[in-house]
């Protein structure tokens, strides 16, 4: 194995036997993650990335395939593993009756860093998520986003090599959530970290250099964001029409039309030649008495690229 | 190894931050033995005395009023209403405005002398300590009342050679002369206490942990499932042991329990009687997925201790099935081992089965545990 690889799956399996029958919450999923990338394994709920997480660390126990992290199979040397791995959990949960000090404390001696590191290593952290004024507030008490922040702190003590959080950001403002974003992108640029963020939010997987996306357990696209943005099909033309779901069934309906996904009170449309057929479409509708508001091409973003291969993949089941 | 006592100080060390944070759970822990022991005490007793009473003398002669005194002065018996006949009796019983009634017939001081004197007690059935008590005490009394007019009547007849009866009874109880109801319930709750406390706190815990989640951010690090078993029990250990202390020392210096036996020996059993029950602890928590299922559990198991272990009623006489139960819950043989200690003062080798079957108990439970505790979450 490549030393450059630091995460790493082949055929991954997973199934959990229910009083239902057996249900395979992952499904043979082949993925690899370089050092020092943010890779975004994204999907939406129930795809299996919490799974998948949670198998590759060495949490659940692996029905079939292979998992690595940083060389260590995930089921033999998980030790090694929790020794070089931060983790975040989705229901995020440091104790709450803790406050941020203690936290920081406990999570650093169950790492086994020593005094002498720690004295040098927590205040740092803390600085570097901004939690410095709150050292003595319970954890309880932190905001949703700086509970996040001490998570991730937590995570980092033991400066892993590798961090996995699964939705980091769940149930966190905007703003907030920028910050802690911008807490991970110094995190790679400063100590080369390699990150593993699950997410079902389509921003977030922007901010990855390479995304896995996962649906009903499998992985159905895996490669860095730009190619995944470019396998929408054809080109992207975006505009508010004035009588919505008429315009939105007779574009749907018109010849060269790949795709069409709905994007607020917007239509997206998929197009083989975009200016010939922004002028088609523009006809079409004021025929019908529909007008577009400001018709243009943009750049298929993730979220379109997402919203196309989930539906391609239901087309083919 | 140095990593693993860093590990093992820093889960004792959250555990001890967490119990002693959560104030109210802390008081109610330590209030608690106080106040079952003083519940058990004052107001649970098990002794039946002052039974209240309904007098119907319908012979209203001298022996009668002896009879009804000497009811009347064992402290049994409360003459709470004198009333004309039986039939008043049953009514003062059936309005529960007594517990109990004596009949006595008309002539009564005739038939004593004649010697088939009978009075009819009457009890009230739906309280059946009262009945026991109440029953036995009424004959008692008649019975001595019989001899002592046995002996008179000898006397008079000048038959002074037969001034006492041939036959005597005596009684020596062993241990607690004074059948003091105290003295044998406080080692019971002390197991009772601890069989509680340990269960409920460190299933509790576990399961809180793991529905927050913290478990599983816990799991994740290197920390072993020996070592977090370690971390979480020791400040629970220490916790029960000062519950322990409380209820002894309560009980010795409260209500003058006389402690017979080896303090030390008392001290190293009720250790190993905690770890079974911590050991039992963490197996509900990995039965129970909720804490309020833990909840449940232990409440269930507190009440099969209070009926089956020998806490209140004998553990011997029951039926092997409800013994067999019973058998199951440590309390059972850590009661026998508290009394003996405390009561009887008797050392290792009069209780070493049961203190051997603690220790298998501890091992298994402790092993099991072990075993379901995992580094994993499924």
């Amino acid at each position: 194995m490549s030393d450059e690889v630091t995460i790493s799956t082949r055929d991954l399996v997973k199934r959990f036997e229910t009083r239902r029958g057996a249900v395979t919450a992952v499904d043979g999923v082949t993925l690899q993650v370089r050092r020092g990338e943010t890779y975004g394994l994204i999907g939406p709920d129930g795809a299996g990335k919490t799974t998948a997480t949670r198998v590759i660390l060495g949490l659940l126990t692996r029905t079939a395939g292979e998992s690595r992290i940083l060389g260590y199979d995930s089921m033999r040397d998980t030790y090694d593993i929790r020794e070089r791995v931060g983790y975040i959990a989705q229901q995020f949960a440091l104790p709450g009756d803790l406050t941020v000090m203690e936290n920081m404390r406990f999570f650093a001696n169950v790492q086994g860093v020593s005094q002498e590191e720690q004295r040098k290593r927590i205040p740092e952290l803390l600085e570097f998520a901004g939690l410095s004024e709150f050292t003595n507030r319970l954890g309880s008490q932190l905001s949703g986003g700086m509970k996040k922040k001490l998570a991730l702190t937590c995570s980092l003590v033991h400066e892993p090599q590798v961090v996995m959080l699964d939705e980091p950001t769940l149930g966190v403002d905007p703003v907030s959530r920028r910050e802690f974003w911008n807490m991970l992108g110094d995190l790679r640029a400063e100590k080369g970290t390699t990150i593993f963020v699950c997410t079902p939010y389509m921003d977030e997987a922007e901010r990855c250099n390479w995304v896995g996306l996962m649906y009903q357990g499998r992985l159905i696209a895996h490669d860095s964001s730009e190619t995944i943005k470019q396998m929408v099909p054809g080109r992207l033309l975006e505009f508010t029409p004035s009588n919505f779901v008429p315009a939105w069934r007779m574009v749907e309906g018109m010849e060269g039309v790949l795709e069409v996904q709905t994007y607020g009170a917007m239509l997206h449309v998929f197009v083989d030649d975009p200016d010939r057929w922004q002028r088609e479409i523009e006809a079409a509708l004021s025929a019908q008495g529909i007008t577009c508001a400001g018709m243009r091409e943009i750049e298929p973003r993730m979220e379109e690229a997402f919203i196309s291969l989930i539906r391609k993949q239901r087309g083919d089941a | 190894m140095r990593k693993s006592l860093q590990r093992i100080g820093a889960l004792v060390q959250k555990e001890t931050i967490q119990i002693l944070r959560d104030w109210r759970t802390l008081v109610m822990i330590l209030a608690l033995p106080l106040l079952e022991l003083f519940l058990f005490a004052y107001a649970v007793t098990l002794t039946v005395d002052h039974i209240p009473t309904a007098i119907a003398d319908t012979s209203r002669d001298a022996q009668s009023r002896a009879f009804v005194e000497a009811l009347e002065i064992s402290g049994y018996f409360d003459v709470e209403m004198r009333v004309e006949d039986e039939e008043r009796v049953l009514q003062a019983i059936g309005e529960g405005r007594v517990k109990a009634g004596v009949v006595i017939p008309p002539d009564f001081a005739a038939q004593v002398e004649r010697g088939d004197a009978q009075a009819l007690v009457i009890l009230d059935g739906s309280d059946s300590f009262t009945v026991q008590a109440g029953y036995s005490a009424a004959s008692a009394i008649a019975q001595a009342r019989g001899m002592e007019l046995t002996l008179e009547k000898a006397a008079k007849m000048g038959l002074g050679g037969m001034g006492s009866l041939p036959i005597y009874t005596s009684t020596r109880i062993l241990y607690n002369p004074d059948l003091d109801g105290i003295v044998f319930i406080v080692p019971g709750i002390a197991a009772l206490l601890m069989l509680l406390l340990t269960i409920g706190q460190v299933s509790m815990s576990v399961v809180r942990e793991r529905e927050l989640g913290t478990l599983e951010q816990i799991l994740v690090t290197p920390v072993r499932p020996l070592e977090l078993i370690v971390g979480k029990m020791a400040p629970n250990i220490l916790l029960t042991v000062v519950d322990m202390l409380i209820i002894i020392l309560a009980g010795v210096f409260w209500f003058g329990v006389p402690f017979q036996g080896s303090p030390w020996l008392f001290a190293w059993l009720s250790l190993l009687y905690i770890v079974s029950g911590l050991g039992l602890g963490l197996l509900v928590s990995t039965a129970a997925q909720t804490q309020q299922q833990a909840q449940q559990i232990t409440t269930m198991l507190m009440l099969l201790s209070m009926l089956l272990t020998g806490l209140i009623y004998p553990h011997a006489p029951m039926p092997p099935v409800v013994r067999a139960v019973g058998n199951l819950i440590p309390a059972t043989y850590f009661i026998r081992i508290a009394r003996g200690i405390i009561t009887k003062g008797v050392g290792l080798s009069f209780m070493w089965s049961d203190v051997l079957v603690l220790v298998a108990y501890g091992a298994v439970t402790m092993t099991l545990a072990a075993v379901t505790f995992r580094k994993r979450l499924d």
